[in-house]
């Protein structure tokens, strides 16, 4: 009995196998009665052509969309581009845009309708206007003609049209935009909290523990300190946590009365790491101390900077270097160069290349985020404390998603992934 | 041997050997060559910002008719006047140069820095905390041509745990003990595992840097090898 429904179950699936081939084959044989020599005949236009602001941008942009032409997969002299044109007058002169490949390995064919988007399609720009081309508000009209391989063309299609406009938000960008909101509420009410005198605890960090120790060293050898903010920006994250870190050691240096040299690579970063020093030695109560000097601007390219640092610890004999900010391939040279002459190093750097060289040459490390934590750490400040704490729990709401995502996905349901699938 | 007859070559071979040269210690040939080294490029670089951004960014946006025998694209162009906010932001900045002005440089900074911590914020965002959530969402299990897929699925359990005990190391506000502190612990060693393996990647690199300059010192000036 077993075997009869086995072989009943097997009969069924050839046939189910077998019918579809006789069906293909039939329609094959069908279509070639039926085929008309279309050699000569102009193709058909393309049908269903619209025109619509392009979304999400910031109004320079039309998508051009349409269906291909019934002519797109005739027998002979098929259909191998559409041309599409551009007027910014209904009845007026059309210029040629670009000419779209046909079929189904075009770039621009979207799964049954081509795409386009015409925007910044270069009006010029070697030698003026461009400015995104495409003008904000003004009507343009687009019509689009079909090619064939032998070269012959359709009629136009009729004459759509659209405006571009600038969009306020970027639907594609929500995910962020409900990002910062939660990151900016958990912000605000940690602020509030470290004012009003709640304990936020911090754990110990090796490295910031041991800036205290190392100025101590310096002070006990007198010599001076050297703090090198790295090649980065003034407006950088990493240099603008080295600037915190600078304050403290700063105003460490002015109570002992040993100098600290912050050699820099930008001007901008030179004006503000003075700024910074200046006003850790007024707090220090001593602002005769200060000495514009020991912050000089070297030069912005980096290895000459290098040359120039490393030639500064070889001179002055820098009892403790401190390198926290942005760095590139001159950490080691650094950090090498530093740790010859004897010298106390403590680095910090949110560069995930640099980061193997400070581990391997300094004495004491700052990992990526630790950097930030460190001026949190050192001041105490709760403006400083409250985006510490706050971050702590953006970093549980990333390992919530990670852990809901990953089961979900595992388990074949991907709309947790989706959430956070952005355009740009 | 067959060694090199321009003179621009040796001047090159020889400033590298000025530098090398700090191996040894400090000398003054490493410091003549640093100094050269960096008179050249503070003074390259303030004529790139004159040449590169001055020019063309300000004062042919303002006065375009002053600029066209430098910059004849700009010919026939109209004056651009919000250029003239960066104009006084530079001028305020220039400010620190004047004993009793100096504080009005702190507004042209503090304009700079907020502004650029801004732009960067939304960036951030993207690469750190939304980035980082959408591409360490992955399946734990994989399959390859419909077979399930052992190495694929040990990788994608490797980065699971790798991000999940990374970010736990990285949480200040909690003290590291009992379980936590073994995932953060975890966290730590992954880290300087990939640390380890980003050592080794770039020190090649620089060792390729080194074999260009070998083959200029012993091909292009001595001569003694070839390219």
């Amino acid at each position: 009995m077993k075997l009869n429904r086995k072989l009943l179950w097997m009969l069924c699936i050839c046939l189910l196998m077998a019918f579809p081939v006789n069906f293909e084959a039939n329609a094959q044989e069908e279509s070639a009665s039926d085929a008309v020599d279309t050699t000569g005949i102009p193709p058909a236009p393309p049908v269903n052509v619209q025109a619509m602001d392009k979304p999400n941008d910031n109004g320079h942009g039309i998508v051009i969309t349409w269906e291909p032409s019934p002519d797109e997969d005739r027998a002979e002299d098929g259909v191998i581009g559409y041309s599409l044109y551009r007027s910014d007058e209904k009845d007026g002169d059309y210029t040629e845009v670009r000419t779209i490949a046909a079929g189904m390995y075009s770039i621009d064919y979207e799964g049954e309708v081509y795409k386009y988007e015409d925007q910044d399609d270069r009006e010029k720009i070697g030698s003026n206007p461009n400015p995104d081309f495409l003008e904000k508000g003004k009507t343009y009209y687009y019509k689009i003609q079909t090619t064939t391989a032998t070269g012959l063309t359709s009629e136009f299609s009729e004459p759509v049209s659209a405006a571009p406009r600038g969009d306020w938000f970027h639907t594609g960008k929500t995910s962020y935009f409900i990002a910062i909101i939660i990151y900016f509420a958990l912000v605000l009410t940690y602020i509030r909290q470290a004012k009003k005198g709640v304990h936020l605890y911090i754990r110990p960090i090796g490295g910031i523990e041991a800036i205290d120790n190392a100025i101590g060293r310096a002070t006990e050898m007198g010599r001076p300190i050297l703090f090198v903010l790295g090649t980065g920006s003034a407006a950088d994250i990493a240099t603008i946590a080295g600037y915190t870190i600078l304050a403290r050691v700063a105003k460490k240096t002015a109570e002992y009365q040993i100098p600290v040299l912050v050699p820099v690579n930008e001007p901008v970063v030179m004006s503000v790491a003075q700024e910074t020093v200046r006003a850790a030695y007024a707090e220090a109560g001593r602002p005769d101390l200060y000495d514009e000097k020991n912050i000089p601007y070297v030069t912005a390219m980096q290895f000459p900077y290098v040359a120039a640092v490393n030639g500064i610890m070889m001179r002055e004999k820098t009892a403790t270097n401190f390198y926290m900010g942005l760095f590139h391939a001159e950490s080691l040279l650094l950090a090498e160069t530093g740790a010859t002459t004897g010298a106390i190093q403590i680095a910090g750097t949110d560069q995930p290349a640099q980061l193997p060289f400070f581990i391997a040459a300094t004495d004491f490390t700052l990992i990526g985020e630790e950097l930030y934590a460190a001026s949190a750490y050192l001041s105490k400040e709760p403006l400083l404390l409250g985006p510490l704490k706050a971050q702590d729990y953006a970093k549980a709401l990333i390992i919530f998603f990670v852990i809901i995502g990953t089961i979900t996905l595992s388990l074949g349901w991907d709309f947790v992934a989706n959430i956070f699938e952005t355009s740009i | 041997m067959n060694l090199s007859g321009d003179i621009w070559v040796w001047v090159g071979a020889l400033l590298t050997l000025s530098i090398f040269s700090f191996l040894y210690k400090d000398n003054p040939f490493y410091k003549f060559a640093e100094h050269l080294f960096v008179g050249v490029s503070a003074a390259y670089w303030m004529c790139m910002g004159i040449w590169g951004t001055l020019v063309p960014n300000l004062f042919a946006k303002l006065h375009p008719p002053l600029m066209k025998t430098i910059l004849p694209a700009v010919a026939g162009k109209e004056p651009d006047y919000w250029y003239f906010i960066p104009l006084i932001l530079g001028i305020m900045f220039l400010m620190r140069l004047s004993p009793k002005g100096a504080w009005i440089s702190r507004w042209a900074l503090a304009f700079i820095v907020g502004t650029t911590a801004g732009l960067y914020l939304t960036r951030s965002l993207r690469s750190d905390f939304i980035g980082q959530i959408q591409y360490s969402i992955i399946p734990l299990v994989t399959y390859k041509d419909g077979a399930f897929n052992f190495v694929g699925t040990i990788s994608n359990i490797i980065i699971f745990l790798g991000v999940f005990c990374g970010l736990i190391y990285f949480f200040f506000s909690k003290e590291h003990k009992g379980a936590f502190g073994v995932a953060s612990r975890v966290g730590i060693y992954i880290l300087m595992i990939t640390f380890g393996a980003g050592f080794g990647y770039t020190v090649m690199a620089r060792i390729s840097l080194l074999v260009g300059r070998m083959q200029y010192l012993f091909a292009d000036w001595l001569g003694v090898i070839s390219r």
